[in-house]
């Protein structure tokens, strides 16, 4: 009777102390081009902080966007946090520097994409639309 | 235990995913609503509104502070625009209330306009109800930055503040007459810039010329809500104003409280009866054959419309 508008709804998040803000928000742009709802929490993010801020705004996906070389720790700290708020279906993905041998080894741990500098925002839009459900 | 005992015993998570749901608009979700209605009415609900970039955002960062050094749980809901041309929406506020994050007894919600006009979302009464049959003692309601008539806010707070900045010099006037005279407390930000002072002194001649001032219920207070709750902010002036008037009020409550009411039924009537006609639209195969007729001149367009009306 009344009418659903479902829409994908996702968290831009920086963890850590990395300053580098511009590919975050390039990518929650064009996320929101796409025609999602972005959330944006700014810089310097704890995990748990990201973590609360999914939980109370229902996001789909939470994407994170690391360019200190810290990725390592703060990809599964993220997953941790998320799965300790009840949260553990929640798609995470991301980009920054990282290198090869590390994507392949987050995506071995939970992590569902990670994009690299040079990835276009339609690549990145796509991904989100072919991959993170409307359903549930 | 159902969606609903989990959102009363404050299950976050249940509660965001409802709200999500009522945001969607999903039938089973606004039947869920429907059962929380007796929890409801505790919580005081505050809106705020206001010029684009106020510091509407920063401000209600500072009352969040202050009203958890009072020991009360507060829950914000903020909405930001969206983009009529993707249909999606960039949702920055909580940028500005991240320090309260990891503080269980503060729920902040993000919500994007969806083409509703007036500065919420279609659903922002409806998270705000779950805020408060949740418990939440203060619901602050922050509207996309408007300038103009934009009042949607008043009629679903109990207080509506109404934040401005200095330096619009004459353009003051960029809050026009029906938001100033809606206003219950109005907040001159920004104050550690010049032209705070004449700013206030504006405003009071801009009520006083309407007649409103005398009207005791009109509060004007200074405020850097960038000082966040350092005395010189201002912002306790703010949370005061704001108890003053819910204390004045609280003699009209049940009468404050219905008009809010009428108006909601109001909107809800005027809502539920849109989406049943543009169901009915769809049904008749949508707008385009109906405006082919109309071109053709077989048929004018009242009575086009009243086809779709009649099969309601
Ligand atoms: C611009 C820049 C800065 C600017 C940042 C401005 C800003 N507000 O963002 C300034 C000058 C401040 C800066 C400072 C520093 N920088 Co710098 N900086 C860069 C530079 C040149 C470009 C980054 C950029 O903005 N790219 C454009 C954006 C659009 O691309 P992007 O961020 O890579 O994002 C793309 C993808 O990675 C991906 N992506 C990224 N995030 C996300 C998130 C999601 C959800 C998704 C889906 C995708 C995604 O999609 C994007 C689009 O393709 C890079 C070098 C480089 N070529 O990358 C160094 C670089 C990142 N910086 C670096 C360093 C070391 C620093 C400093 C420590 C330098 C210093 N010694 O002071 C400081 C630290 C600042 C801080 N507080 O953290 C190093 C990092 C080394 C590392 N990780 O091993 C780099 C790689 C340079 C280098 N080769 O050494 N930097
Ligand atoms: N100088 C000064 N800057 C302030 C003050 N309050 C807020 N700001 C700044 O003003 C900018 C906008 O603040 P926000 O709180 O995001 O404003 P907003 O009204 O919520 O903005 P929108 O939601 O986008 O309409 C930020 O850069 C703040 O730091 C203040 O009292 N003084
Ligand atoms: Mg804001």
């Amino acid at each position: 009777m009344s009418e659903t508008l479902r829409k994908r709804r996702i968290l831009v998040a920086k963890p850590g102390l990395d300053g580098h803000d511009r590919g975050a928000k390039v990518v929650a742009r064009a996320l929101a081009d796409a025609g999602h709802e972005v959330v944006y929490t700014g810089l310097h993010q704890t995990p748990a902080m990201i973590a609360t801020a999914a939980v109370q705004e229902a996001v789909d996906a939470v994407g994170l966007s690391i360019m200190s070389g810290a990725h390592m720790t703060l990809f599964p700290a993220v997953i941790e946090a998320l799965k300790k708020q009840g949260a553990g279906d929640v798609i995470v993905f991301g980009g920054g520097i990282i290198p090869d041998e590390d994507v392949i080894e987050l995506l071995k741990n939970g992590v569902a994409k990670i994009f690299k500098p040079g990835a276009t925002t339609q690549e990145i839009g796509q991904w989100v639309s072919d991959n993170v459900s409307l359903e549930g | 235990m159902s969606r609903i005992e989990k959102v009363l015993e404050g299950d976050v998570r249940s509660a965001a995913r409802l709200m999500r749901d009522l945001d969607d608009r999903l039938p089973g979700a606004i039947e869920e609503l429907k059962a929380l209605h007796p929890h409801t009415g505790k919580g005081y609900i505050i809106g705020i509104t206001g010029n684009p970039g106020a510091g509407k955002s920063t401000l209600v960062d500072a009352l969040i502070t202050l009203y958890r050094q009072a020991r009360l749980r507060v829950g914000v809901v903020a909405v930001d625009p969206t983009s009529p041309f993707s249909g999606g929406a960039i949702l920055g506020d909580r940028i500005r209330m991240q320090r309260h994050a990891s503080d269980e007894g503060v729920f902040i919600r993000s919500l994007a306009t969806r083409g509703q006009l007036g500065g919420l979302s279609r659903s922002t009464f409806d998270v705000a109800s779950v805020l408060d049959a949740m418990g939440y003692e203060r619901i602050i309601i922050e509207t996309v930055g408007v300038g103009q008539d934009e009042i949607e806010v008043m009629k679903t707070a109990y207080t509506s503040v109404v934040v401005t900045v200095p330096g619009l010099g004459d353009d003051i006037q960029a809050i026009k007459a029906g938001i100033l005279e809606i206003a219950d407390v109005l907040v001159v930000n920004k104050a550690d810039r010049d032209g705070a002072d004449r700013a206030v002194r504006d405003l009071f001649q801009m009520l006083d010329l309407r007649g409103v001032v005398g009207r005791q219920d009109v509060e004007i207070v200074k405020a850097i809500a960038t000082q966040g709750t350092r005395p010189e902010s201002g912002v306790a002036d703010v949370v005061r104003a704001i108890d003053e008037h819910r204390e004045r009020m609280g003699a009209h409550e049940i009468q404050r409280k219905t008009e809010r009411a009428m108006a909601h039924i109001g909107e809800l009537v005027r809502g539920l009866l849109a989406d049943r006609a543009n169901a009915a639209l769809r049904a008749q195969g949508g707008l385009e054959g109906l405006a082919a007729s109309v071109v053709k001149r077989e048929q004018d367009p009242y009575s086009a419309a009243e086809s779709v009306l009649k099969s309601l």
